[in-house]
């Protein structure tokens, strides 16, 4: 019994040993974000293995919820995400930031997202990747349209396609001259804004040919020509662009809306050393330029754009000149509860005929 | 000795059932009912009561989108039936033999990929710059391109195509066993075709039917895929807005209790179905 049990205890220990090096690192993320080739040059850096699981924000925050933040080492949702969630579903746990390389962060955006993920005096999310949504537009078809609300002209009557989600109702908001984000505090004054923006999509839902769910979805509705105007991210109209030079993200006139997304570490993650080791990995330039290749957004990492392919970075300055930077709304942490009313609205704008 | 013995193994038997049963069935049911009575009064506040359900017959455009999910289900399964009646009639009555497999057969072949891949497929024949568009204006029947995606009809469509499998199958099992003999038998007595469709093959079918648009009708109302993606601007269909309350509103409390009245109706709609056709459960489902 006892020479059986040995070689038990002894691979037991052997095998705890490895995984203390080297684990398996459960990635939460967005498409793009996690190149096959990064992950394939972090794993023979590090040891550790890397399984990808690709979601948007609020898959990510109901895949989490569903399992008090369990499932999953390292999760990328939006930075204005996190504190609501934070609060109601506890499902992230703090950044311990003396692991994390800071140096590799642009410190404004470092900041910038520490302040805006700070819950109980905890800083919950580290900036990676951002950009912006806002139009793209087939300017040889649709040239008229500078602005969310150009999208309800009837020269692209038919023509038109956007998501049934809450930048929409914010872009919107911005275009008929509002100001949603400073109405977030007060859910009065929001609920204001938001039954004055489902009056127009409501009178606007004439001229939409769908509303898209996915990026491939509205790149294929473009590329087709069904649609020629379109609220979208700004990487769909550059890879668009790529293809078909009269399509292009244009910046809005009332302003494109900035998101960034960020590293936050599940609540009940088992990997934290591979978490760290990834956040530290990615952010370096060499990596944050190969992903910004293959995601078509910049990231927050400093000197990250200097490997990007020229091509990108023409169509990026095309797009943004500094003004239109200066007038990018960057979304603030949605308070907690929001979500209903905006929820409310979508329902009615989606069951008007 | 020997009855305990049997009695052990009458359970171990059973035990796998009971375990998916209770398991996978009851416990999910009884924790979602749980989730879908307690309101939501705060961050992370809950309490007690049927404010969810409320909530539904409050808001007309949540009993509203029930009704038109119920109502385009039926529609569904009556347009299954007759399609799929001819069908089956055909493959059970009028072919034998090799023939009568090949066309099973082709009946099947759709369903062996998967329904998000038969979904796009009609995606790519009715959207504007799609097959059916192109070939009609090479006809010459239509002048500029026309979108077939994206209204009621589309969903249809793709609802009665993703269901008339489980219409055809069990219409062929019941029309398969009725004796030709008693059709020869009705046009000797001086019936026609309709008389004899209606005294004689119906009734015999009857149990097939009704199983057919049972599953049917259950797999269109349950049905996520077809009407969100068939449907564009104008799909609104309950399991839509079950999945936007789950996931994109975070409000679990009022997706189960949209659940709970999902699983209401539609147990509704088969009682009611089987009372007008003077069926019972165990006689159709449990042949």
């Amino acid at each position: 019994m006892e020479t059986r049990l040995i070689p038990t205890t002894m691979l037991i220990a052997a095998l705890s040993a490895t995984s203390a090096s080297a684990d398996t690192l459960r990635l939460l993320t967005w498409g793009g974000y996690a190149p096959e080739e990064v992950i394939a040059m972090f794993e023979a850096e590090t040891g550790h293995t890397v399984e990808v699981t690709t979601s948007n924000n609020e898959e990510m925050i109901a895949k989490l919820r569903a399992t008090n933040g369990g499932g999953f080492d390292l999760a990328q949702p939006s930075q204005d995400r996190i504190t609501s969630a934070q609060e109601e579903f506890g499902i992230y746990k703090p950044i311990d930031m003396t692991r994390i390389d800071a140096a590799q962060f642009i410190p404004s955006m470092l900041t910038a997202t520490a302040a805006n993920t700070t819950f109980d005096g905890e800083v919950y999310g580290l900036p990676h990747v951002w950009g912006t949504s806002g139009l793209v537009v087939n300017t040889a078809q649709a040239g008229d349209v500078t602005d969310y609300t150009d999208l309800c002209d009837a020269s692209v009557a038919g023509k038109v396609s956007y998501r049934l989600k809450r930048p929409t109702l914010i872009g919107f908001g911005y275009a008929m001259g509002l100001d949603p984000f400073a109405a977030y505090s007060d859910t009065d004054a929001y609920q204001a804004i938001l039954d004055q923006v489902e009056a127009k999509l409501t009178e606007c839902k004439a001229n939409v040919k769908t509303y898209w769910d996915g990026g491939d979805e509205i790149k294929s509705l473009l590329r087709s020509g069904e649609v020629v105007a379109s609220m979208a991210w700004d990487t769909g109209g550059w890879q668009l662009n790529a293809d078909d030079p009269d399509i292009t993200f244009v910046a809005p006139a009332s302003g494109a809306l900035g998101w960034i997304d960020t590293f936050v570490l599940p609540a009940r993650g088992r990997a934290d050393d591979a978490a760290y080791d990834w956040i530290n990995f990615a952010m370096r330039p060499d990596i944050a330029a190969m992903i910004t290749n293959t995601a078509g957004n910049f990231t927050a990492a400093v000197g990250g754009d200097a490997g990007v392919s020229a091509d990108l970075k023409a169509r990026y300055q095309a797009s943004f000149d500094q003004a239109a930077i200066d007038n990018i709304k960057w979304y603030p942490p949605v308070p907690a509860g929001l979500e209903a009313l905006e929820g409310a609205t979508l329902d009615r704008i989606n069951a008007a005929n | 000795m020997a009855s305990d013995k049997s009695k052990l193994g009458f359970y171990l038997l059973l035990a796998p059932l009971l375990l998916w049963l209770v398991m996978l069935i009851i416990l999910p049911h009884v924790g979602l009912f749980a989730v879908s009575i307690s309101e939501k009064v705060g961050i992370r506040e809950y309490e007690t009561g049927f404010g969810n359900y409320a909530v539904f017959f409050n808001e007309p455009l949540y009993w509203r989108t029930f009704a038109r999910t119920a109502f385009m289900s039926i529609l569904t399964t009556v347009l299954t039936l007759l399609l799929g009646f001819p069908i089956a009639y055909y493959i059970a009555k009028l072919t034998r033999g090799r023939t009568k497999t090949t066309l099973f057969l082709m009946c099947m072949i759709p369903f062996w990929v998967s329904e998000l891949v038969r979904t796009y497929g009609w995606m790519i024949l009715l959207r504007e710059t799609g097959v059916l568009s192109n070939a009609l204006q090479y006809a010459g029947v239509i002048n500029g391109p026309v979108e077939f995606l994206y209204n009621d009809a589309a969903i249809m469509v793709g609802l009665v195509y993703t269901s008339i499998l489980f219409m055809i199958v069990p219409l062929v099992t019941t029309l398969d066993s009725l004796d030709d003999s008693m059709i020869e038998a009705g046009y000797d007595l001086g019936g026609n075709g309709l008389t004899i469709l209606r005294e004689i093959v119906i009734p015999h079918a009857m149990p097939g039917i009704v199983s057919g648009c049972i599953v049917v009708f259950m797999l269109s109302l349950g049905n996520y895929l077809t009407p969100i993606l068939l449907g564009g601007k104008d799909s609104l269909w309950f399991t839509g807005m079950i999945y936007s309350q789950f996931i994109t509103r975070f409000n679990w409390e009022l997706g189960s209790a949209f659940g709970f009245l999902l699983l209401g109706l539609s147990s509704a709609v088969v009682y009611l179905g089987l009372k007008f056709s003077g069926q019972s459960l165990s006689s159709t489902m449990g042949r």
